[in-house]
C-alpha cells in the first residue's frame, strides 16, 4: 500500500513516440469509428435507443481511452470492459429495470409501438357504416404490380390501381376483353388474370391500397372487397383511442398499461409502463404466489446447504484416508476419484437420470432387488429433492477431496505429535485441530462453493426440470425448482405467460443474496485487504 | 512403564494400523466403485446394440459399435455437428478470454495508476453475478443486434460467444494478475533499458513465461462453456446450430427407454476429450481450483 508509486497518479513515462505508433492506433481509432457511426445511423433511424446508447458509450469510451495518455493503462483493458458493460453491466441494470415494470406477455411493446399496432395495418380497417362492398378479381401486370376489377351489389363494374382513382369499366370495351359469366373481362391488356387460388393465397394483395386514399380499396376476405377505414385513430389530446366503429372512448391508463375505455373494457396489446414496487408487493403480499415462492426460497438455501455439507463431508473423510503419503497408488486412486468430476456435469447428470429411472434404471432395479422398493424420483417431492443432492453429492465431491487432501497438508504434523502425547484420542484430535484449521483455509471455497449451488442450473434442470409439479400455483411451479430454474421457467417456458417484470423482480432478489454471501466471504477472507496490499 | 507394557502398546498399536490398512483397502474398492461404475455402466450401454434401458447387462452380449454408427447417420439428431459447434463455440470463447484476460492482467500487474485497486475490485464485484441471471436483456439485447449485425444476433454462435465473454474479467484476471506479479520485474526494466515498448515486452517476454496459467484459465472457461446449458438453450434454436449440452438434452428428454444407447454412445463421445484433458492436466487445474476458480 505504501509502495511508491511513479510519478503520481498517471503513471507511464511516456517512451519516445514513434510517428508509425500514432499513425497506426488513429488509423485504427478512425476505422473503429467509421464502423460505429454507420451502425449508429441505422439504430437512430430504427429508434432502438437502447442499443445507440450503448454502442456511443463504448465507442466514446475507446476512442479517449486511446487519445489520452493518461488513460494508457485502461488501453490494454478495452475489450474486456467493452464486454463486460455490454454482456453483465447493462443487463444487470436492465434487469433492475425491468423488475419495476409491467414487462410480460400482453404488454411487450411501448406506449408507441402499441398505438402504431392499433391503428395501422388490415386488422385494425373496417367498413364504415353505409360503406360499399365490392366482390373482385385480380389482374397482375407484366412489371408485377397488381389490379382489381371490382363489381358492386349493383351490378356496376370498376377498374382500379394502386394510387390511381377508381374508373368505372366495361368488360369487352378498350383494354378489356370480353366478359365471362359474371361481367369480368376474360383477359385485359397488359394484365394476366389470376385464379381464385393463386389471388386468394396471395400474400401481397390484401396489403395494397387500390385506388386514391381516402376512396381506396382493400381486400379484406377471398370474396370481397370495401373502402375500409381504420377502426381505431389515436387522439394525442385526449391521450386516447377512439373506436370509430363503436363510437368508444379508451383513455390510456399509464397505471396499468392499457388503453380503458369507461366501462373498464381494455384494448390490446397493452403496453409497458413502470408499476413501481407492485412485482414486489406482489411477491410478498399475494398468498398464491407468495406460498410458492418462499417453499422454492427455502428449497433453494436446503439444497445448496445440503449440497456444500455432503460434498464436503465424504471429501474430507476421502482426504483423511489417503493423507498419508507412504500409501501405495494413491496417485492412481485419487485419479480413480477425480472422474466424476471430470465428466462434464450435463452429461453425467443425463446418465444418472438413466440409472435411476423408476422402471429400467439400474440403481433402481438394483434396489428393488435388494429391498422390495423402487424410490420415484421423479414424480416424489420429497424422493426427487434427495436425488438430487444424492446426484450432486456424486459430482462435488472430488472437488472437496481435492480441497482438503491440499488444505490437510498444510497442517504442520507437530501438532498431532504433541496432540498424541497429551493422550488425545483420533476424535479428539480431528475435532479440535483438524477441523477448525481446515476451516480456516476451506472456509472462503465452501462459501463459493454454496454460491456456486445457489444458482446451479444444470442439475436441477437436467435431473428433472424441477419438477414435479406443486399443484394450484398461478404458474407452474416445480418441487426441486429453485430461483434460478423458477425465473428461467417465469421468462422463458411456455404455458401460463411469460412474466419478465416479475421474473427480475426475482432476480434481483437472487442478485441481493449473492451479493450478500459475496460480501460476507470478502470480508471472511479479508480479499478486500488483499487486494488492497497486493496492488 | 515396563519393558513388556511397551512392547504391548507398541504391538496393538502396529495391529491397529493393520486393521486400519484393511478397513482403507474395503473403502477404496467401495469408492472407486462409487466414481466410477455410472462411466462404466454407461460405456457398456453405449456398446450394447440393443439399445434398451431395461435389459442392459454390465458385460453387453453382442457387443458392436451399432449404437456410434447410429449417432453419426441420422439427421434428425446431428450428432457431429452439435460436438463440433461445441468445441468450437469452447475453443473460441477460451482464446478470446484468455487473451482479453491476459492483456488486462498485464496492466494491473505492470502499471501503476489512480484508481487501479478500486478498478480491480469492482471488476471481481460485478462479476461475482453470473450474466445468465439477466437472461432475458441477454436475449433481448441479441434480438435487436442482430438487426444490424447478422452474425452477432438470436440463434447465432458469434451472439453466444460474445454473451460468453461478458465474463472474460473477473476472478480470471484476479488470479493471473497473481501469476504475473510473481515474475520479477527487473526482467521488464532490462528489456526496457534495451528500447523495447510495452508491447514487446508483454508479448515477447512475459507471455511465454505466464503459459502455465494461461493454460489453466483457458482449459477451466472451456470446460466451463462446453458444460453450459442455459445460456446455449435460450440463445440457440436450429436444431443443426445447436450445442452438445442443448442437443444431448433434447435428444434424451422423456425418452430414455428408446434411446438409452443411442444417448449413452453420445455421452461417451462428449466426456471422453474432457475426460483426458482433465486426468492429463490436474495437477494445473487443482491448483487453480483451489484459488477460488469455478468449472462449471
Amino acid at each position: 500500500m505504501t509502495r511508491a508509486t511513479t510519478g503520481g497518479g498517471a503513471s507511464r513515462p511516456s517512451t519516445s513516440l514513434k510517428l508509425s505508433d500514432v499513425a497506426f492506433r488513429l488509423i485504427g481509432l478512425a476505422l473503429i469509428d467509421a464502423v460505429a457511426i454507420w451502425l449508429l445511423m441505422q439504430m437512430m433511424a430504427d429508434g432502438v435507443w437502447i442499443l445507440v446508447t450503448l454502442l456511443l458509450i463504448i465507442t466514446i469510451g475507446i476512442n479517449v481511452v486511446f487519445l489520452r495518455p493518461e488513460l494508457y493503462p485502461l488501453r490494454w483493458m478495452s475489450p474486456g470492459l467493452a464486454l463486460m458493460l455490454l454482456m453483465v453491466v447493462y443487463p444487470l441494470v436492465f434487469t433492475v429495470y425491468t423488475a419495476f415494470t409491467n414487462y410480460s406477455d400482453g404488454h411487450l411493446l411501448t406506449k408507441q409501438q402499441a398505438i402504431e399496432r392499433m391503428t395501422t395495418g388490415l386488422q385494425n380497417m373496417y367498413v364504415p357504416e353505409g360503406g360499399t362492398t365490392y366482390s373482385w378479381v385480380a389482374f397482375q401486370a407484366e412489371d408485377g404490380t397488381y389490379a382489381l376489377w371490382l363489381t358492386d351489389e349493383e351490378g356496376n363494374h370498376y377498374f382500379a390501381k394502386p394510387g390511381e382513382p377508381i374508373q368505372p369499366a366495361t368488360a369487352g370495351e378498350g383494354i378489356f376483353g370480353p366478359p365471362d359469366e359474371n361481367g369480368v373481362p376474360t383477359s385485359i391488356e397488359g394484365y394476366t388474370r389470376l385464379n381464385r387460388i393463386q389471388a386468394a393465397t396471395n400474400r401481397d394483395l390484401p396489403n395494397i391500397q387500390f385506388g386514391e386514399p381516402p376512396d381506396a380499396v382493400q381486400i379484406r376476405t377471398p370474396s370481397e372487397a370495401a373502402i375500409l377505414q381504420p377502426r381505431y385513430v389515436y387522439d394525442e389530446e385526449l391521450d386516447a383511442i377512439i373506436d370509430q366503429k363503436e363510437g368508444k372512448i379508451y383513455y390510456a391508463n399509464d397505471e396499468v398499461g392499457f388503453f380503458v375505455s369507461e366501462d373498464g373494457e381494455t384494448l390490446n396489446p397493452g403496453y409497458i409502463v413502470t408499476v413501481g414496487w407492485r412485482n414486489f408487493e406482489r411477491l410478498f403480499n399475494s398468498p398464491a404466489i407468495r406460498g410458492p415462492v418462499l417453499r422454492v426460497f427455502l428449497w433453494t438455501v436446503v439444497f445448496a446447504a445440503a449440497s456444500v455439507i455432503t460434498t464436503f463431508a465424504l471429501g474430507l473423510f476421502i482426504a483423511l484416508l489417503y493423507n498419508d503419503p507412504t500409501i501405495r497408488w494413491r496417485k492412481v486412486i485419487r485419479s480413480f476419484l477425480i472422474i466424476p468430476y471430470a465428466i462434464p456435469a450435463f452429461i453425467s447428470i443425463l446418465v444418472w437420470r438413466g440409472m435411476m429411472n423408476p422402471q429400467f434404471g439400474v440403481l433402481n432395479r438394483t434396489l428393488f432387488d435388494l429391498f422390495g422398493y423402487s424410490p420415484p424420483w421423479f414424480s416424489d417431492p420429497m424422493w426427487a429433492r434427495l436425488g438430487v443432492i444424492l446426484v450432486n453429492l456424486w459430482l462435488g465431491f472430488p472437488y472437496m477431496m481435492l480441497v482438503c487432501s491440499g488444505a490437510l497438508q498444510a497442517i504442520p504434523s507437530d501438532i498431532y505429535e504433541a496432540a498424541e502425547i497429551d493422550g488425545a484420542s483420533m476424535w479428539q484430535r480431528f475435532r479440535h485441530i483438524t477441523l477448525p484449521l481446515l476451516l480456516v483455509s476451506v472456509g472462503p471455497l465452501l462459501i463459493s462453493s454454496f454460491a456456486f449451488n445457489f444458482n446451479n442450473f444444470n442439475i436441477i434442470y437436467l435431473f428433472n426440470r424441477g419438477n414435479p409439479p406443486m399443484s394450484g400455483t398461478p404458474t407452474p411451479v416445480g418441487h426441486t425448482d429453485i430461483l434460478v430454474t423458477y425465473v428461467y421457467r417465469l421468462a422463458f417456458a411456455s404455458g401460463g405467460g411469460k412474466d419478465y417484470g416479475y421474473a427480475s423482480a426475482i432476480t434481483i432478489i437472487i442478485f441481493l443474496i449473492v451479493a450478500s454471501i459475496t460480501f460476507f466471504q470478502f470480508r471472511y477472507t479479508r480479499m478486500w485487504e488483499e487486494v488492497s496490499e497486493n496492488v | 512403564m515396563s519393558e513388556r507394557s511397551l512392547t504391548a502398546i507398541r504391538h496393538s498399536k502396529s495391529r491397529q494400523q493393520q486393521l486400519l490398512r484393511v478397513v482403507r483397502w474395503v473403502l477404496t474398492v467401495i469408492l472407486i466403485f462409487y466414481a466410477v461404475f455410472p462411466a462404466v455402466w454407461v460405456l457398456s450401454a453405449s456398446l450394447d446394440p440393443r439399445n434398451s434401458l431395461a435389459q442392459q447387462a454390465l458385460i453387453p452380449p453382442n457387443a458392436s459399435l451399432e449404437n456410434y454408427r447410429a449417432l453419426f447417420n441420422n439427421p434428425v439428431q446431428p450428432f457431429g455437428r452439435w460436438m463440433l459447434n461445441s468445441i468450437k463455440i469452447s475453443t473460441m470463447t477460451s482464446i478470446l478470454a484468455v487473451m482479453i484476460s491476459a492483456l488486462a492482467s498485464y496492466a494491473f500487474s505492470r502499471f501503476r495508476f489512480t484508481g487501479r485497486r478500486n478498478l480491480l475490485l469492482t471488476i471481481l464485484l460485478i462479476q461475482v453475478f453470473p450474466n445468465f441471471l439477466a437472461m432475458v436483456a441477454i436475449f433481448l439485447l441479441l434480438q435487436q443486434l442482430g438487426n444490424y449485425i447478422p452474425w452477432l444476433g438470436l440463434g447465432t454462435h458469434g451472439g453466444l460467444i460474445l454473451a460468453y465473454l461478458g465474463g472474460a474479467l473477473g476472478i480470471n484476471t484476479w488470479l493471473m494478475k497473481g501469476f504475473f506479479d510473481s515474475i520479477p520485474r527487473d526482467l521488464d526494466e532490462s528489456a526496457k533499458i534495451d528500447g523495447a515498448t510495452d508491447w514487446q515486452i508483454f508479448s515477447r517476454i512475459i507471455f511465454p513465461l505466464v503459459r502455465p496459467i494461461l493454460a489453466v484459465v483457458g482449459i477451466l472457461t472451456f470446460i466451463g462453456t462446453y458444460s453450459d446449458y442455459i445460456l446455449a438453450s435460450i440463445l440457440l434454436k436450429d436444431r443443426d446450430s445447436l450445442t452438445l449440452a442443448v442437443g444431448l438434452f433434447q435428444l434424451i428428454d422423456g425418452q430414455y427407454s428408446q434411446k438409452w444407447g443411442l444417448f449413452a454412445a453420445g455421452a461417451i463421445l462428449g466426456a471422453v476429450p474432457i475426460v483426458i484433458v482433465y486426468l492429463l492436466l490436474q495437477d494445473y487445474i487443482v491448483g487453480g481450483l483451489t484459488q477460488g476458480a469455478v468449472k462449471g
